[in-house]
C-alpha cells in the first residue's frame, strides 16, 4: 500500500533514467518509453482501486513523523488524476512512435516526457506544500525543454511568453509559501487546513489571492491565459497533446486542492471571485476560438474556455458541482488530447492546419472524419457523449445553488457551449466537408515512410474511450462522486495524514 | 533588522518586476534573477530572523536554547536556490537561442511573424 503511493513517481523516474542510459539507441528508447507508460497505467488503475476500496492511504517519506517528514497521500481525486495522466501518456507514447522525428528523439524526447510525467504525478500525490512547488518546477523545466525541442522559429516565440509567465507564477507561489510558513509555521496541507482558520482574515485573504494568481497562471484562467494560445500550437502534435492533457490540469488540480482544503472559511468572497473568473474564462476563450482560422489555435483557445467550466465547479462549491468539475477535468483531458492528435493527422507534413487551405478530408480519410466528429460533438457537450454528462452535472448543481451569480454563470456556460459547437462546426465544414481547393497539392503529397498506423491507434483508442464514458457514465460517476465527497469534507483526508494526532497543535 | 530586510525584499520585487516589464529579453532574465532572490530573502525573513543562535544542542546541555534560528526556512531556501539556479540557466540558454534565431533582443520583434 505504501509503495503504491510512491510508484506513480518512481515508475516515470525509472523510465526516464533507463531511456537516458539508452540515449544512443533509438529503438530501445521508443520501446522503453511505451513500456514505462503502460506500467504507469497499471499502477494508476491499481492505486485507484485501492483508494476506492480501502480509503485514503498516506505515507511519510523516510518514516519521519508528519511535521518533519514529507507526506505522500492519495485521495480518490489524486488517484483519478494519476490514472488520467497514464492514459494520456500511453496514447501520446504510441503516437510519438510515428510523429516525433529523429532529431527530437536523439535530443532526448523520451527522457523529458517521462520527467514531465514524474512531475505531474508528484503534484497529484504530494501532501506537502513545499513539495508541491518542487514537483511544479520539475514539470515546468521538462515542459520548457519539450516546448523548444527542435529550435524552430515559432517555438521560440511561444517559449518566451510561456517561460516568463510560468516563472512569475513560480515566484508568486514561492512567495505565498514564504508568507504561509511565516504566519502558521506549517507546510503540511492537512496540518494547514486545521491551522489556517485560526489565522487573521486579512493575511488569509492575501494568501488566497497570491495562490489564486499563481495557480491561475498555470491553469490559464482569465485574464492570465494569453501565454497558452501563443505557445501551444508551436511544438509537434505529440507534445501539444501531452501539454493539453496534463499541464493546465495540474494548475486546475492545485486550485481545487487549495480552495477545497485550505481557503474555505471566506467562501463568500473567494469562491464568488472564482465563479466570476470562471464565467469570463469561458466566454473570452470561446470568443478567441471563434476568431481564429488555424485548427490548433482554435483548439488552444477552447482549452482556455473549458478551464472556465472546471473553475465554475470549484466556485459553486457544492458536492455535486465538485463532482461535475472532476468529471469535466477527466473528460476534457481525453477529448482535447485526442483533438490535437487528430489535428496532427489532418495535415500530414505542414505544421499549421489553416482552414482556408484545407478541404476534402471526409472523402480522403473517412475513419479520421468519424473520430473527429464524435470527439468534437463531445467537446461541445452533445448527448449522449462524455461532455454532456460533465456539463449536465455542472449546470444542474448551479441551478440547485440558486443564487443570482450561479444563475449568471450557468447561463454563460450554456451560451458558451453553443458557440463551441459553432466553432467546431466551422472546422468540420472547412476541413472535412467542402471539396479540396484546386490549387493545393494536398492529395499529391506523399505520406512519407513513417508507419501511419501508430497515428491512428491512439486516436481510435481515445475516441472509443470517450464514447464508452458517454454511453455508460455510471461507474465513473460513482467514483467521481466519492472523490467530490472527500474534497467537500476533508475530515477523512486530514485524518489519513495526521492520524490520531489530528487535534494536536505541535508548535507555535 | 526585520524591517530592513522587508524593505530589501520589497525593493528586489519591485526592481525585478520593473525589469521584466521592459522590452529587452536580457532585462527579462535579470528581472527573473532579482525576483528569485527577493523570494528567497522573503522566506528567510518570514521564518523569523534570529542572530547567532544555530539550532544545535550544545555539548554540555540537554536541550535547545530558545529561541533558535529556524532551520526549516533555510532548508526551503536551499532547495529554492538550486531550482531557481537551474531555471535561470535554462532561461539564459533559451534567450541566447532566441537572440540567434531572431537577431534581436527586442520582445516586440518576436511578434513579427505571428499570423
Amino acid at each position: 500500500m505504501k509503495v503504491l503511493l510512491v510508484l506513480p513517481v518512481l515508475v516515470p523516474m525509472a523510465t526516464a533514467a533507463l531511456t537516458l542510459l539508452a540515449f544512443r539507441r533509438e529503438g530501445i528508447q521508443r520501446g522503453l518509453g511505451l513500456a514505462g507508460s503502460v506500467v504507469q497505467l497499471v499502477v494508476g488503475a491499481v492505486l485507484l482501486r485501492a483508494v476506492y476500496r480501502g480509503g485514503i492511504p498516506s505515507t511519510q517519506v523516510g518514516s519521519w513523523p508528519w511535521p518533519y517528514g514529507i507526506t505522500f497521500v492519495a485521495d480518490t481525486f489524486s488517484a483519478l488524476m494519476v490514472l488520467l495522466s497514464a492514459i494520456i501518456a500511453v496514447a501520446t507514447s504510441i503516437y510519438a512512435l510515428s510523429d516525433i522525428d529523429q532529431e527530437r528523439r536523439t535530443h532526448g524526447f523520451y527522457p523529458l516526457m517521462h520527467v514531465l510525467l514524474m512531475g505531474t504525478n508528484g503534484v497529484f500525490v504530494t501532501g506537502d506544500f513545499f513539495n508541491l512547488y518542487v514537483w511544479f518546477e520539475v514539470t515546468l523545466i521538462a515542459s520548457f525543454v519539450l516546448l523548444v525541442l527542435g529550435n524552430e522559429r515559432p517555438q521560440m516565440q511561444g517559449a518566451i511568453k510561456y517561460v516568463a509567465m510560468n516563472l512569475i507564477s513560480s515566484a508568486l507561489f514561492l512567495t505565498g509559501i514564504g508568507i504561509l510558513y511565516g504566519s502558521v509555521h506549517a507546510l503540511n496541507m492537512a496540518d494547514l487546513s486545521l491551522k489556517l482558520p485560526t489565522l487573521a482574515a486579512p493575511i488569509r485573504t492575501t494568501l488566497a489571492m497570491i495562490f489564486l494568481v499563481a495557480f491561475g497562471i498555470k491553469a490559464a484562467v482569465f485574464p492570465l491565459f494569453f501565454w497558452l494560445p501563443d505557445s501551444y500550437h508551436t511544438p509537434p502534435v505529440t507534445i501539444t497533446a501531452l501539454f493539453a492533457g496534463l499541464l493546465t490540469k495540474v494548475g486546475v488540480y492545485a486550485l481545487v486542492r487549495v480552495f477545497t482544503l485550505l481557503f474555505v472559511s471566506d467562501r463568500d468572497s473567494t469562491h464568488a471571485l472564482l465563479l466570476g473568473i470562471a464565467g469570463f474564462t469561458m466566454a473570452v476563450g470561446v470568443l478567441g476560438a471563434v476568431s481564429h482560422r488555424e485548427v490548433r489555435r482554435i483548439l488552444a483557445f477552447h482549452s482556455v474556455s473549458q478551464v472556465g467550466y472546471m473553475v465554475m465547479g470549484l466556485g459553486l462549491f457544492t458536492m455535486a458541482s465538485l463532482a461535475g468539475a472532476i468529471f469535466f477535468v477527466l473528460h476534457h483531458a481525453l477529448i482535447k488530447s485526442n483533438l490535437f492528435l487528430i489535428s496532427g493527422i489532418m495535415h500530414p507534413h505542414g505544421k499549421e492546419v489553416r482552414l482556408d487551405r484545407e478541404g476534402g478530408l471526409l472523402a480522403r480519410k473517412p475513419a479520421l472524419s468519424a473520430c473527429f466528429l464524435v470527439t468534437a460533438l463531445s467537446l461541445a457537450g452533445l448527448p449522449p457523449l462524455s461532455g454532456f454528462w460533465a456539463k449536465l452535472l455542472l449546470v444542474r448543481s448551479g441551478l440547485e445553488v440558486g443564487s443570482q451569480r450561479a444563475a449568471a454563470v450557468v447561463a454563460t456556460s450554456l451560451v458558451v457551449g453553443l458557440v463551441t459547437l459553432i466553432s467546431m462546426t466551422k472546422i468540420w465544414n472547412e476541413a472535412f466537408w467542402k471539396p479540396a481547393p484546386a490549387e493545393t497539392d494536398l492529395a499529391a503529397q506523399p505520406n512519407g515512410t513513417r508507419p501511419r498506423v501508430f497515428l491512428y491507434v491512439p486516436v481510435v483508442l481515445l475516441t472509443s474511450l470517450g464514447v464508452t464514458l458517454g454511453f455508460s457514465p455510471d461507474p465513473l460517476l460513482q467514483i467521481v462522486q466519492r472523490a467530490a465527497a472527500q474534497l467537500a469534507d476533508p475530515t477523512e483526508y486530514v485524518h489519513a495524514v495526521l492520524g490520531d494526532r489530528a487535534h494536536e497543535t505541535p508548535r507555535p | 533588522m526585520t524591517v530592513l530586510l522587508a524593505i530589501v525584499v520589497g525593493g528586489l520585487y519591485a526592481s525585478g518586476l520593473f525589469l521584466m516589464l521592459r522590452r529587452s529579453i536580457v532585462k527579462l532574465a535579470f528581472g527573473l534573477v532579482l525576483l528569485g532572490h527577493g523570494t528567497n530573502l522573503l522566506i528567510l525573513t518570514a521564518g523569523g530572523v534570529v542572530r547567532g543562535r544555530p539550532p544545535l544542542i550544545p555539548k554540555d546541555g540537554g536541550v535547545l536554547e530558545a529561541p533558535p534560528a529556524d532551520p526549516v526556512a533555510q532548508a526551503l531556501i536551499l532547495t529554492a536556490i538550486v531550482i531557481s539556479f537551474a531555471v535561470v540557466a535554462f532561461a539564459v540558454v533559451l534567450l541566447h537561442r532566441v537572440h540567434r534565431t531572431m537577431g534581436s533582443d527586442d520582445i516586440d520583434s518576436l511578434e513579427a511573424t505571428d499570423p
